[in-house]
């Protein structure tokens, strides 16, 4: 053979082995149970889209969260598909920095009307979806029942705040180490700032005013915080400000608090081998005050496409593939109906093995269909989101405010002091904002 | 009766330093000890000392992570960038401590000045800087940055060593014909080799604890153990001991090696303090 046929062969070898090697897309990813399981079902995905393959980043939320924002603000195109939250979307797609999902919106076979109408406006900016949500949480009450009963009270299916209260004090055992109730208090937008500003949302109050003035000034805030303190002091567990979800969670688990408001997700954990309660626990809707708002939050993990990606057509397969009805099937399949990842699509809360095998099932949708991100509170708001106000500057005051509402719990602040920090804080922050 | 006084003193320094340092190993201790219990075990309260250990948490770490990989990044990235660095260090310490000018002192003052920032504040430029070199994930990139991140501390440590040199020696081997690279590396390398390996082998903990950069400039490939770590973390969920086993594993290389060469640590660190 000539030297130049063998070199033309050669070449020929190597294009063909650059064609068919495998576009690799890259996916930033959050470390929790659902995702860890989505993972580890990648085969399932290449098995279906030959020449794709997967390469995962998880990082905490918080690191993910800066990460991820770097890269989409200066188009690094590090990543192919982002797991981004409900607060994220809407201001990420209004800069543009995200590729809107029509084709997955308008395939009819990946049917988005079956996605919770809730959830779906979160995700959405004029009508068009900019992230497929992977799983979708909201707030419930978790209760002991057999405290409930030695209380002598019957927890209603949706409960007042004025209830709980009572429930809490009698629920009570500082010998047995009974705390009535467990809250967030640890600081942060996503910690006592989440639980806060949706438990404000049910006494009527508001972050902003329609002219973007700060309301902390006003009473139906001072009705939250002298409340939610108040309730603490007399049935919350010791060193409450430093609680977040992981601490009550834990405490919960180990039989330590009567009732728990805090994210649907836990329904699961606080059910599980894990907890020592598992066989006593109840649900019931978050608490309202009677005026038509109650204080649960939505939030949903999401699959989002970066306007960055050099691989959208490939990173759009993968997300139909990780938020359609046939993934919830997969997972049934391979761990059981109750490990499908809830909270997103309606099909779902309609099939009766889902029903069966998760308790919580009809109260998790119910929490997530009472809240509404363009109409949070009593009273009209400029913002959308239920928990958050979402508009760039909102993680940063919210830290803040935060550390003001904890400073309160712990009582190095009055409330009226963490209040009046708080209108501070904000009125400066919005002002420099140019608001 | 002056014996046994220093016989008190001398057991009453021991049992502060061991007091000390099990105040400051308890961390790693409890750190280790979480690693072997189950979820429920590492939150119980009060704390157990005495469970039943499980190997269960590393089982189900390197069944979910590719430690190796994490590994050779965090091996490539810690001694490349360290290498690389004392390569330009040395030079420039040698020059700075032997052919001073009038402008030394500022030039020193100047590159300590910029470990004096936060790194957050240069985030987003070094970030677009890699990404139109196409570096971003990659070693070499990280190598490059972790390299100037670290270098005004590596040429200030091997300037104070340096310093301790008597300067007559270098004009000795000069008279015997000694050129420059010569004096360099034959006669100051020699005498200041202790100095050398404490700025290494610190440089390299340095380099492998840092967690800013490496991870907010790597994404899937060039990842250390560092972003190991911290794909172990969750705000909801269970997590304490599967991140335990997870932190235990990627500090246990640079333990065991800080361990085994503490000795030329300490010499290096003390270098010339006593004269």
């Amino acid at each position: 053979m000539k030297l130049s046929s063998m070199l033309i062969g050669a070449c020929s070898v190597l294009a063909l082995t650059a064609t068919a090697q495998a576009e690799t897309i890259t996916i930033a990813t959050v470390n929790n149970g659902d995702m860890v399981r989505m993972q580890g079902l990648t085969a399932d995905f290449t098995a279906k889209n030959p020449g794709i393959e997967l390469e995962w980043v998880t990082l905490e939320e918080n690191i993910l969260r800066q990460r991820v924002t770097t890269d989409v603000a200066t188009n690094g195109g590090q990543f192919d598909v982002m797991t981004i939250g409900t607060y994220e979307v809407p201001i990420w797609a209004k800069q543009g920095w995200l590729v809107p999902l029509t084709a997955l919106q308008n395939d009819a076979a990946y049917d988005a009307d079956d996605i919770l109408p809730a959830i779906a406006g979160g995700l959405s900016v004029d009508g068009k979806l900019y992230a497929a949500p992977f799983y979708g949480e909201s707030s419930m009450v978790m209760y002991r029942t057999d405290l409930m009963e030695k209380a002598g009270l019957s927890m209603p299916d949706a409960p007042t705040w004025d209830f709980i209260a009572d429930a809490a004090r009698k629920m009570t055992n500082r010998d047995e180490g009974i705390n009535g109730i467990c809250l967030r208090g640890k600081a942060g937008w996503g910690e006592n700032g989440a639980f806060l500003t949706a438990m404000s949302n049910s006494f009527g109050a508001r972050w902003f005013d329609e002219d973007w003035n700060a309301q902390f000034d006003q009473p139906e805030w001072k009705a939250t915080l002298d409340f939610y303190v108040g309730l603490m002091n007399d049935a919350g567990p010791a060193g409450a400000s430093s609680n977040g979800f992981n601490e009550n969670l834990a405490l919960f688990q180990q039989g330590k608090c009567g009732m728990w408001i805090d994210a649907t997700v836990a329904a699961s954990f606080v059910t599980s081998g894990d907890s020592t309660v598992a066989d006593k626990v109840g649900f019931a809707l978050a608490p309202d005050n009677g005026l038509g708002k109650r204080a649960n939050w939505l939030w949903a993990w999401s699959l989002a496409i970066p306007s960055g990606s050099q691989k959208q057509d490939a990173a759009a397969k993968f997300v139909s593939w990780a938020t359609d009805k046939a993934y919830l099937e997969l997972v049934a399949s391979k761990e059981g109906w109750a490990a499908v990842p809830p909270g997103t699509r309606t099909s779902l809360y309609e099939n009766p093995e889902y029903l069966a095998a998760a308790p919580f099932a009809q109260m998790t949708l119910d929490s997530i269909n009472a809240a509404d991100p363009t109409n949070p509170t009593v009273k009209p708001v400029p913002y959308v989101g239920v928990q958050f106000v979402a508009i760039p500057e909102f993680q940063g005051i919210a830290n803040n405010v935060g550390q003001q509402f904890a400073a309160a719990l712990a009582g190095t602040k009055t409330v009226d002091e963490a209040l009046a920090e708080a209108q501070l804080i904000t009125t400066r922050e919005m002002r420099a904002a140019g608001y | 009766m002056a014996r046994k006084v220093t016989l008190q003193r001398k057991l009453g320094f021991t049992a502060l330093a061991w007091f000390l340092g099990c105040i400051m190993f308890f961390p790693i201790f409890w750190m280790i000890l979480t690693s072997f219990k189950t979820e429920i075990d590492a939150i119980a309260s009060p704390p157990l000392v005495f469970f039943q250990a499980t190997w269960e948490n590393y089982q189900l770490v390197l069944n979910q992570s590719d430690y190796l990989k994490y590994f050779g990044n965090s091996v490539v990235i810690a001694g490349g960038s360290t290498i690389l660095a004392l390569l330009v260090a040395i030079p420039s310490a040698w020059s700075m401590a032997f052919s001073p000018t009038r402008h030394t002192k500022d030039v020193l003052m100047w590159m300590l000045s910029t470990k004096m920032m936060p790194p957050v504040g240069v985030l987003v430029p070094i970030y677009l800087m890699l990404k139109y070199m196409g570096l971003l994930d990659t070693r070499t990139g990280l190598v490059i940055i972790m390299m100037l991140i670290n270098l005004p501390i590596i040429i200030w440590m091997l300037y104070t060593y340096f310093k301790e040199i008597p300067s007559e020696i270098l004009e000795a081997s000069r008279m015997d014909g000694a050129v420059l690279w010569k004096e360099i590396v034959y006669v100051l390398l020699p005498m200041a080799l202790p100095g050398i390996a404490s700025t290494l082998l610190l440089n390299l903990i340095l380099a492998w604890n840092e967690a800013f950069w490496t991870l907010n400039l790597t994404a899937a490939n060039a990842a250390p153990l560092t972003a190991f770590i911290a794909s172990y973390s969750s705000p909801e969920g269970l997590f304490w001991s599967k991140l335990s086993a997870a932190s235990t594993m990627a500090i246990a290389p640079i333990m065991v090696l800080g361990w085994f060469s503490q000795k030329q640590l300490v010499t290096g660190l003390t270098f010339g303090a006593v004269k």
